[in-house]
């Protein structure tokens, strides 16, 4: 089995975050980490090659290969070397300057085409990244790979080809199942992610990165089709009123809100 | 005169109030056209009729009986090439962001997601990076479509009676996964967490006694919330998180009750109109936020607000 992560390296969550004059994300002036949420697809992944494994490891012997795929910034590379720590097996960066400022169309169309050339039976997403936070990306995979799309999952299990899966939707907790080949997306609570040892961090310094360009890839660049014509910070909000609680707070938190016409 | 394209989505038969924001958001761009792909439409249809909506396409088929978001897109696509729309207009669920995105694919046109605001020239205003930056943005290719926000917009009553029209489309099997079984959500007549205009929430702060922060929700006919610490401690469902990893919500009116206020937390809620706290730590950061912050133990002041509210 060929599992295809996809992973994206974004500004440190507990950063503050701005726009740049060009209107794009300030990448420059913020730490760039690994997509949090993108620890639970590599984790799912380990799982299941493990839960499928002779020796109950992933890694050589397994008979299965999780690749990471990444695109972004070349210093992208420093994301995706956690990923490999953890015990992916190697890596495919796609990276060119004309792919800066690339929207989810653009950046599923790149995606897209990696896995295909990589003859993937799996892709594992995390639900979204912390930046642009669109959540479209699995379902753009999907669509443009013409694979199953089994998205948010809280649970999965394989079992001969055939994936299956829990979710929690606003319908209820529903189960799906789909033939192989799928595009899988993973919510934070379906496992705990392992935190690298000195032992995979070692490892990981010999495993494979391979970095392409679009031209590598055998593709155009396809510029962005949304575009940010303006940004502002948003005005603080303005200091509303404290009190201190002296017994008789409930009653005043009540007459705020009848004040404001909210009850 | 330009047209556009909402797609009303259902929860269990029922249409949410977002799709009438949808409508309210159409009409300034042009008339707007409702279309419904489902397996039960007669029972939606009559649901439309108090919003702005001139006409009503109907896509009738069993693929949309399930989990379908594939055959959605697919069908919308054949209804853009017929209708030739100005835009697009679809509700930001997790559900109506794929289909969007696979919508986007499939014709080839910008997209747009969580707007909370959309201008008859179809420019549309985000609000990003935890509600820090407003942001305006528009679609240099094809059709835009957007996906927005619920409780964005009042919604305009209508009174016109729409045309209805059926429309038989074709679908490729493309929805290779199907779902084997349906627990349905117990509702126990609590709003939608992102659809709600009043929402609490709990945190760290109820120590996992969450029966206060639910009398006072059903009292406001609230839906309730919690922070991670809560999910993460097993309190309360992962799927009533609000905040950077779980849901986003834009109420009218939030009620923060032992929520400390950390970035992650406030990501998915300081665009609410009027946020409410109740913490013990008078530095606790939620209160930068606030508009009435109540410095107090919620198990006193809860209380003491239910009964105000019950004495009316």
């Amino acid at each position: 089995m060929k599992i295809a992560v996809c992973v994206k390296q974004v500004p440190d969550s507990w950063a503050e975050k701005k726009m740049g004059a060009d209107g794009l994300l300030d990448r420059a002036s913020v730490d760039s980490v690994l997509n949090d949420l993108d620890e639970y697809a590599v984790e799912e992944a380990l799982k299941l090659v493990e839960a499928h494994s002779p020796t109950n490891e992933a890694g050589e012997g397994s008979g299965h290969t999780i690749t990471l795929i990444c695109m972004g910034p070349e210093k992208a590379t420093e994301a995706v070397r956690k990923a490999l720590s953890m015990g992916a097996d190697d890596a495919i960066v796609i990276t060119d300057p004309a792919l800066a400022g690339s929207d989810a169309l653009a950046t599923s169309r790149v995606l897209a085409k990696a896995i295909k050339d990589g003859g993937f039976d799996l892709v594992i997403c995390g639900t979204e990244s912390t930046d642009a936070r669109m959540s479209v990306i699995p379902a753009m995979l999907a669509e443009r790979l013409g694979f199953a799309q089994l998205t948010f999952a809280g649970s999965l299990k394989l079992e001969g080809s055939n994936i299956s899966i829990a979710r929690q939707t606003e319908f209820g907790v529903e189960q799906m199942s789909a033939p192989m080949p799928a595009v899988i997306s993973v919510v934070e609570k379906i496992n705990e992610p392992r935190y690298p040892s000195f032992k995979g961090i070692m490892a990981a310094k010999k495993k494979t990165i391979t970095t392409k360009s679009l031209a590598d890839l055998g593709i155009d660049a396809q510029s962005a089709w949304s575009k940010v014509n303006d940004s502002a910070l948003r005005p603080p909000r303005g200091a509303g009123v404290k009190i201190v609680d002296e017994g008789e707070a409930g009653k005043k938190l009540v007459e705020f809100l009848r004040e404001r016409k909210l009850v | 005169m330009s047209n556009v394209l909402i797609l009303v989505d259902h929860i269990g038969g029922v249409v949410p109030r977002a799709v009438g924001e949808l409508a309210t958001f159409g009409k300034r761009i042009g008339s707007v056209t409702a279309v419904i792909c489902s397996s039960e439409s007669a029972s939606l249809i009559p649901q439309l009729s108090s919003f702005s909506i001139d006409k009503v396409i109907v896509c009738e088929g069993v693929e949309f009986e399930k989990y379908s978001v594939g055959a959605t897109a697919q069908a919308l696509q054949q209804v853009v090439a017929k209708e030739s729309p100005r835009a697009v207009l679809i509700t930001s669920s997790a559900r109506g962001k794929e289909i969007a995105g696979r919508l986007a694919v499939r014709c080839d046109f910008g997209l747009i997601t969580d707007a909370i605001d959309v201008s008859a020239e179809v420019i549309a205003t985000q609000s990003v990076f935890g509600g820090s930056t407003t942001v305006h943005s528009s679609i240099s290719h094809g059709v835009p479509i957007v996906t927005l926000r619920s409780n964005s917009v009042d919604v305009q009553i209508g009174n016109t009676a729409p045309v209805i029209e059926n429309l038989s489309v074709s679908y490729d099997g493309v929805d290779k996964a199907v779902v084997t079984s349906l627990e349905p959500a117990v509702k126990g007549g609590r709003p939608e967490l992102t659809e709600a205009s009043i929402v609490v929430s709990g945190g760290r702060g109820t120590d996992g006694n969450f029966a206060p922060v639910e009398e006072i929700a059903d009292l406001l006919g609230a839906a309730v919330g919690a922070s991670r610490a809560a999910t993460d401690a097993g309190w309360y469902p992962h799927s009533n998180q609000v905040g950077q990893t779980g849901k986003t919500v834009s109420p009218q009116l939030y009620v923060a009750c032992g929520i400390s206020g950390a970035i992650q937390h406030r990501a998915g809620m300081q665009t609410s109109k009027t946020i409410v706290a109740i913490n013990k730590d008078s530095d606790a950061p939620i209160f930068d936020v606030t508009d009435f912050g109540v410095v107090g133990d919620l198990f006193a002041v809860l209380p003491q607000a239910i009964g105000a509210l019950k004495a009316d």
